[in-house]
């Protein structure tokens, strides 16, 4: 690049304010928080989300494909961890309806800077640092969940890191309408590693939006799933408004634990004492679990330790359930019915050491 | 989403000890869950959309 296209180029992105305050819209770009779990094994009859936290596995039709998703410490100069994906089971009958993406979503309220859908639409830069166990090629995918529209970009993946940046084309007035300013989602962004007929039968042309789903993979596109060789590491993702890839926005780990919360948290591993609990009556007992930081909406609440006892006035008690209710973003309610304690008295409910109490999903 | 089972959960109103319709308890993926009716919540999204399948319904309250 010249000297006079860098400058301009430096003019863009100081106009876009590319360089101050966060860049990064993505959450967990680094793979760095892995709250559920980091490693999971067969995964690919149904999809979710697994190992890293706000990252989803997306699969389509039923593919006899499975994989392995582990965060690993083996990510490039600068980033420590990454996801690595491992087929563990091939698919080479490959039907019209499969599909799988590595995949995180975003609400709408946190893309209104990209004007989408109006004439000042803005170009979006997304950049990822990505490897593999031989050659192959994938796609990554703006999805717009508003519009139902599509625009991917075609890469490469060789078997030593390599930073990859595509510029999506601004989505101005095509037809499209603007991200919806709200906590529901609007916008995934997609790392499609196998398709089937359905989106593999058109013709693919990078860097266009379009509504044709079967122009969504590319014309080159390798499956994930040709064989158990395959591997697929993924870290540094990155996506910002304007044509210019920035460095990587590191943050602490403790930054990106709490936008992972958001979505996804847990009570820790809890030891044995006391959550402390009061008797309404003599059968029901309540105590209260704020969530770490604000939920994106109520969560769904797993309630995890199997090893829960009440107890109350120096002994263990009757307990016939266990429940969470009145769920909120802020926190839940937690009902314990059973017997042998006295209304109005303090109770603590014992759970087993190491154990989680509870896991709160609130997921897009 | 794998649902295998949903119902409705009633909660106590601690001021006046009535009940009301509180959540949904719901076996997904091999776990008991306790689902919000919220909207937003995308657990009780795929329930709404589980039930309208022949043969799945949200079983009332005990």
């Amino acid at each position: 690049m010249s000297k006079a296209a860098e400058l301009a180029k430096w003019g863009e992105v100081s106009t876009n304010g590319q360089v101050s305050g966060r860049r990064n819209i993505v959450i967990n770009g680094a793979m760095q928080v892995a709250q559920r779990s980091t490693s999971v094994t067969g995964i690919g009859a149904s999809g979710g989300y697994f190992t890293t936290d706000r990252w989803a596995i997306s699969v389509g039709a039923t593919s006899a494909g499975r994989l392995t998703s582990a965060q690993v410490g083996d990510g490039p100069d600068g980033i420590a961890n990454c996801t690595k994906l491992t087929c563990t089971t091939a698919d080479t009958s490959i039907a019209a309806g499969e599909l799988l993406q590595f995949q995180t979503k975003l609400e709408g309220q946190d893309l209104q800077q990209m004007n989408k859908g109006i004439a000042s639409a803005k170009k979006v830069t997304v950049s990822f640092y990505v490897k593999g166990n031989a050659a192959a090629t994938y796609s990554v995918e703006m999805h717009d969940r508003d519009n139902t529209r599509f625009n991917s970009q075609e890469f490469s993946v060789t078997t030593d890191w390599v930073r990859i940046v595509k510029t999506f084309a601004a989505d101005a007035d095509d037809g499209s309408s603007p991200y919806g300013d709200d906590n529901a989602v609007s916008m995934s962004l997609n790392f499609n590693l196998h398709g089937g007929a359905t989106y593999t039968g058109g013709s693919h042309t990078d860097n266009v939006w379009h509504e044709v789903v079967n122009q969504r993979l590319g014309d080159n596109a390798t499956s994930f799933f040709d064989s158990t060789d395959r591997t697929f590491f993924i870290t540094g993702v990155q996506m910002e408004v304007g044509s210019v890839a920035t460095p990587f926005e590191h943050r602490s780990y403790g930054e990106e634990l709490a936008l992972c919360q958001r979505y996804f948290s847990h009570s820790g591993d809890v030891r044995n004492y006391a959550f402390v609990h009061s008797g309404y009556s003599s059968t029901e007992a309540y105590g209260n679990f704020s969530f770490s930081v604000p939920m994106r909406t109520a969560p769904a609440v797993t309630m995890k330790s199997s090893g829960r006892n009440l107890y109350s006035n120096g002994g263990a008690r009757t307990v016939t359930s266990f429940n969470a209710t009145n769920i909120g973003t802020y926190n839940f309610a937690h009902k314990v019915v059973g017997s042998g304690w006295t209304s109005g008295h303090a109770c603590h409910v014992d759970v087993d050491a190491g154990t989680r109490f509870y896991e709160a999903d609130a997921e897009l | 989403m794998n649902i295998i089972s949903a119902q409705y959960m009633n909660a106590t109103n601690l001021h006046d000890g009535t009940t009301y319709k509180d959540t949904i308890k719901a076996t997904i993926g091999g776990q008991e869950m306790y689902v919000p009716l919220d909207p937003a919540n995308r657990h009780y999204q795929a329930i709404l959309e589980w039930a309208k399948i022949d043969g799945n319904s949200i079983e009332a309250a005990d």
